[in-house]
This record gives structure tokens, C-alpha cells and sequence, in this order.
């Protein structure tokens, strides 16, 4: 069967399954559409976070962005995985104590008062909707690709699948349809990973692989580091970057990851707070099977397209270099007029220009798997974009219902509660939609900057929450806002007042936009501890709850106190 | 008999020893190993992976993995022992 129908069934089906489970986990009650009625298993919740976590930025293109940065691409590794650590040991088990629905509901209690609880939902809705106008914008391209229909068609049918379940099944039924997008997505990144890993290393187990060595006996790392020197790159295993630069880029990754709230409300949705840490584990075992696989697929895929590229002869190239010169994903450019195609550093020279979604997209063609492999990886990408663009809805439309709505107008009926979260819902479907079919140019700058954003304003303010008893509301509210004004104000400046400054020789300590989160996190932190040495200790009843929430007995279902 | 409050003194006390030192391991061997003395590790092989480049993309990510679950079991022992665990 041709590829277009084979991309057609799989994505129908697994389409299908995704409207079935909704149908079949509608939510009834605004405790299901919040939290999934606080009873899933700590190996679904775990299962399901990874999908919400796993973009399509992390499927489609993280390997092609580690092919071409190398060890510099370290950081997108250890940056979205060691947060998971962070998450596991100092924030999930006592949120999930905590017994609320939402990250500004805590701040807004832990901090009695709702001026806190307005900056919170302002954080929570900024990051989120940077980051849910990437995934519609990546369904969209997804569609155009395989599909061929126009990108502007792709996002109406996303949006019309992400409307239908998260509108209906809010939490439960997002939380079970991506337990099967990621089953769907892990099996359609593997596949071709494990067929390229045997064919280059004879060792199908890509991590091995990855360690392994090539046809003639040299290690493959070895043999890459040594092709990209001669044709005038750095070497794939060591750095351009400043060791500065790469600590504070992680460390803002990681602590960003342990601050997303559509990542820390899915704790929210386990019984118990054991459930919390184990579900954590879980999650970040899912998610390491993606992770520790990306940099085998980017290694793989540089070493193949340097080897079936360079100086070879422009009419024998493979035929999968053909097929994706047409969505212009890869061009071919004969400066020199010798027939052979050139790959060098010199950008003047390079007659090859390679865009890094490649890697993944390609890679079933690339290993010359059959056709529904390529069908299976479309499918594959859309649920990874599909499950995070859902799970960053229910942050917006709960933001908006309860922690906006309820929290001034606390008389409104639960009926009533779970129409607006609907209608915002619907609300922020229609506004990512929009912003999928016309991006901001700068959309994908923002999505890493949200990170440093939730780094900066969340994470400070949750863990001393947590771990002091003596940290105020003066203390919490100028302590985020510090951070966010200082982060923004770095970035906005290097990124569109000034980008032509935007290198090492002008930034604050050698710390680039994408790394200055971490610095907003620690002027948080002094300025949050600072303050509230020197104002009034908060009132008993909250210190109380502070030392409740240290102990796990009696954590019972997430509810409205 | 130490009282409640004691009680709950030395169980958070415990809880902070144990994330102190999970936590060192995180910072060891991501921020150590993977890239503050990357170079000096990458002299050390590891199979066809210099060792400081294994660190950086895959072995770090395999310990994160292994301190949760350390975490989990030594949590769920604490709180047994010290008569807070759920039902």
C-alpha cells in the first residue's frame, strides 16, 4: 500500500481510540474534570504524565536538534528529565497532601491571599498558552506533512479531536485517552530507532548502539567526531558552548520542569501521597525510554546523511533525500558545479542544507522500513502533540473557572462551575487554534522561555511554601514577581529590543536568555527570604497546615476544603 | 514516650537527611559528572562512550531514574516506621 494510505488508517485509527475513550471517561462532576476524581493508578497517572510532558518538540524535534549541537544538545536531556527528580523529592507528595486542585490554589492558601493567587494564575496562564500555540502549531505541520492537506486544515481537525475530548472528559478523559497516545508514541519512536541502531551497530538496543561501533570496527561516536573535524565541524562530543552557560541552561530546564502546572496538577489525580512518589518514578521511567533513545536517533541520523550525502553524486543520492526535497525539509544546492554534493561547515562552500526535524520524521525511509512504519511515526507525532496541547487546555480552563471565577464569586453552583470550565475550555481551544494558523514569529523562541518563566516564579515560591514555615505573603508575591519581571526583562531585551547584543560577550555572567530563569530562581528565592525576615510570621492556621502537609497519613481525595 | 510533636520533629528531620542525599547524587551526576568535569571523564572510556559524554547523555538520565525509586522505598519505610503511612 502506497504511504499515504497507511499514514490515513493509522491516523484514523488511533484517532478513533482517542474519541472512544473520551466518550467512555466523560466527567460528570468538577472534581473528575479537575483531577480525574483523584483515583488513578500511580502506573496510568505515571503513563499519562509522560505523554503530557513528551511534546512534539521533544518527538519530532529534540533528536534533530542534539544531531546538530551534539554534547551541547546534553542539555535538553539531563534539563527535561532531572526535573523529574525534583518534582518527585520536593514538590509531588506534599501538593498531593495539600489536597487542592490546582498550583494557584496553593499558593493562594499557602499564602492567604488572593493577590498572590492572581499572580499565580497569571504565570500559570502566560506559560501555558506559549506552549500550547507550539503544539498546534506542530498538529498542523504533522497534517500538512503526512497528509497533505494545508497546515491551516490540520489545526481545525486538532482542534476539533482536542475540543471534543477535553471539553467533554476534561481530566478523566484526557488522563486515559493519553495513556494510549502514549503507548502510540513510544511504539512509533522506537521502531525505526531499533531497526537503524542494528543496521549501523548490529546491536538493536539504540543506547548500546549508541556506544557501539560501526562496520569497520571503529567505536561510532569515534568515527562521527572524526568525519565532522574533516569536513571543518566541532566535534559531536564536545561543547561550544561555556561551561556556565550549559550548567545554568540545565539547571533552568529542570527547575522549570518541576514548576510547569499542567505537569504538577497531574499529582493531583493519584489517591494517595506514596502514589505521588511512585507515579513520579514511573513517569520519569516512560519518559527516559524517549530520552535515552533521542541522542541514539541523533547520532544515527547525522552519521547516515553525512555518509549517503557527501561527496556523493547528486543523481545516485538515496531516494528518501529526493522525497523530502519536496517539502523543502532538505535542498540540495550544486554551487561548485563538480556534480558531487559538498557538506562542510563553510557556509559558503555547503551545498547541503539539512533541517532537523529530519531526523525523526525521516528515519523509517532512512532505514528503508516499509510503509507503514512511516504512516505509524505520523500517528506517533500527533499524539505526542495532541496529549501535551490537551493537558495544557485543562491548566487553562481551570485556571480560568476556579481559580479566577470560584475564587470571587465562591457562591456558584457545581453545575455551574463545570459549564464555565467547559466554556473556557472551548475558549482556549479557539485561541490556540488561532495562534496555530497564525503564529507569532516568535512562538518558538517563547515555548523554551517558559520554562525559565516557571523556574522563576513558581518553583521558589512552592518550595519554601513547603519547606519553611516562616515564609510570608510579602515575602512570596515580591519574590515571584522579582523573578518574573527580572526574567522577562533579560529576555525581552535580548531577544527584540537588542538581538544583534545577544552573545556571550554581553550577557550578565555569560548566562544566555535561555539559562537566565536560573538566575531569577535564586534572586527569587533571596528576595522571598529577605522580605519575609522582615515582616509579620504568617498566621498560625497556616503555619499548621505547613507541618500538615509534611506528613502523608490522612491525605484523602483531592476536594474542596 | 516522646510526644506527637517530637515525633513529627524527628520524622521531617529524617525526611530531610534522606533528600539531601539523593539530591547530592542528582547534582553529582548530572551537574558533576555530565558537565563540570565532563573533559577530565571524557580521558575514561566506556565501551565505544567517553565516559564524561556517556554521563552527559544517557547515564545521568539513568540515575534520576534509580534515585526516585530509591526515594519511593526508603519514604515508604519511614513512614511506616514512624506510624504515618496511608492505610
Amino acid at each position: 500500500m502506497e504511504i499515504l494510505t497507511w499514514t490515513y488508517i493509522l491516523v484514523g485509527i488511533s484517532f478513533a481510540l482517542y474519541i472512544g475513550i473520551a466518550i467512555w471517561s466523560r466527567a460528570g462532576s468538577t472534581q473528575e474534570f479537575y483531577v480525574a476524581g483523584g483515583g488513578v493508578s500511580p502506573l496510568a497517572n505515571g503513563m499519562a504524565t509522560a505523554a503530557d510532558w513528551m511534546s512534539a518538540a521533544s518527538f519530532i524535534s529534540m533528536a534533530g536538534i542534539i544531531s546538530f549541537a551534539g554534547y551541547d544538545g546534553s542539555v535538553y536531556l539531563m534539563g527535561w528529565t532531572g526535573g523529574y527528580v525534583l518534582l518527585a523529592l520536593l514538590l509531588a507528595p506534599y501538593l498531593r497532601k495539600f489536597g487542592k486542585f490546582t498550583v494557584p490554589d496553593f499558593v493562594g492558601d499557602r499564602y492567604y491571599s488572593n493577590t498572590a493567587k492572581v499572580v499565580a494564575v497569571i504565570c500559570a496562564l502566560f506559560i501555558s498558552f506559549t506552549y500550547v500555540a507550539g503544539q498546534m502549531r506542530g498538529v498542523g505541520i504533522v497534517f500538512s506533512r503526512y497528509l497533505e492537506v494545508p497546515i491551516e486544515w490540520g489545526v481545525v481537525i486538532g482542534m476539533c479531536i482536542v475540543f471534543f475530548y477535553a471539553v467533554l472528559g476534561g481530566m478523566k478523559g484526557i488522563t486515559y485517552t493519553q495513556v494510549a497516545q502514549y503507548c502510540v508514541l513510544i511504539f512509533a519512536y522506537m521502531v525505526p530507532a531499533i531497526f537503524i541502531s542494528m543496521q549501523l551497530t548490529g546491536n538493536p538496543i539504540p543506547q548500546l548502539g549508541l556506544g557501539g561501533e560501526v562496520a569497520d570496527g571503529t567505536p561510532l561516536l569515534d568515527k562521527l567526531d572524526g568525519v565532522l573535524a574533516e569536513l571543518g565541524f566541532a566535534a559531536y562530543t564536545s561543547g561550544r558552548k561555556s561551561i556556565t552557560d550549559i550548567f545554568m541552561i540545565t539547571l533552568a530546564l529542570m527547575v522549570g520542569t518541576a514548576g510547569l502546572p499542567h505537569v504538577i496538577v497531574r499529582f493531583f489525580t493519584v489517591p494517595r501521597v506514596k502514589d505521588a512518589r511512585l507515579s513520579a518514578g514511573y513517569a520519569l521511567v516512560f519518559i527516559a525510554i524517549l530520552y535515552t533513545t533521542a541522542p541514539a536517533i541523533a547520532a544515527f541520523g547525522m552519521y547516515n546523511a553525512i555518509d549517503s550525502t557527501s561527496e556523493k553524486n547528486i543523481s545516485g543520492l538515496p531516494e528518501w533525500i529526493s522525497t523530502w526535497q519536496k517539502t523543502n525539509l532538505i535542498s540540495v544546492e550544486d554551487k561548485n558545479g563538480d556534480g558531487k554534493v559538498q557538506y562542510v561547515a563553510d557556509p559558503v562552500a555547503n551545498e547541503l542544507t539539512i533541517d532537523r526535524d529530519i531526523m525523526v520524521l525521516a528515519s523509517p525511509e532512512i532505514a528503508q522500513l516499509p510503509n507503514w512504519v512511516v504512516g505509524l511515526v505520523a500517528a506517533g507525532a500527533m499524539a505526542a502533540a495532541l496529549s501535551t496541547a490537551a493537558g495544557l487546555l485543562l491548566v487553562i480552563s481551570t485556571s480560568v473557572s476556579r481559580d479566577l471565577f470560584k475564587t470571587f464569586k465562591p457562591e456558584i453552583s457545581e453545575k455551574r462551575e463545570l459549564r464555565i470550565a467547559r466554556i473556557a475550555a472551548a475558549g482556549a481551544v479557539l485561541l490556540a487554534g488561532y495562534f496555530g494558523v497564525n503564529p507569532p514569529g516568535f512562538v518558538a523562541q517563547v515555548v523554551a522561555f517558559a520554562f525559565g518563566l516557571a523556574a522563576a516564579s513558581f518553583f521558589p515560591v512552592i518550595i519554601m511554601g513547603i519547606f519553611s514555615s516562616r515564609i510570608n505573603k510579602e515575602g512570596a508575591i515580591s519574590g515571584m514577581i522579582t523573578g518574573l519581571v527580572f526574567t522577562i526583562g533579560y529576555i525581552i531585551y535580548f531577544k527584540f529590543i537588542s538581538p544583534e547584543t545577544n552573545n556571550a560577550e554581553y550577557w550578565w555572567f555569560g548566562v544566555s536568555p535561555e539559562g537566565i530563569g536560573s538566575i531569577g530562581m535564586i534572586l527569587n528565592f533571596i528576595v522571598c527570604v529577605t522580605i519575609s525576615k522582615f515582616t509579620p510570621a504568617p498566621p498560625q492556621a497556616v503555619q499548621d497546615m505547613v507541618q500538615e502537609i509534611r506528613i502523608p497519613r490522612g491525605a484523602g481525595k483531592a476536594q474542596d476544603h | 514516650m516522646p510526644s506527637q510533636n517530637e515525633k513529627m520533629k524527628a520524622y521531617w528531620r529524617k525526611n530531610l537527611q534522606t533528600l539531601f542525599i539523593l539530591l547530592l547524587v542528582w547534582f553529582a551526576v548530572s551537574f558533576g559528572c555530565g558537565i563540570l568535569f565532563v573533559d577530565q571523564l571524557n580521558e575514561i572510556r566506556l565501551g565505544g562512550y567517553k565516559l564524561g559524554f556517556w554521563f552527559a547523555q544517557q547515564g545521568s538520565i539513568f540515575a534520576f531514574v534509580i534515585l526516585i525509586f530509591v526515594y519511593v522505598a526508603r519514604m515508604n519505610r519511614l513512614d511506616r516506621e514512624f506510624d504515618v503511612d496511608e492505610e
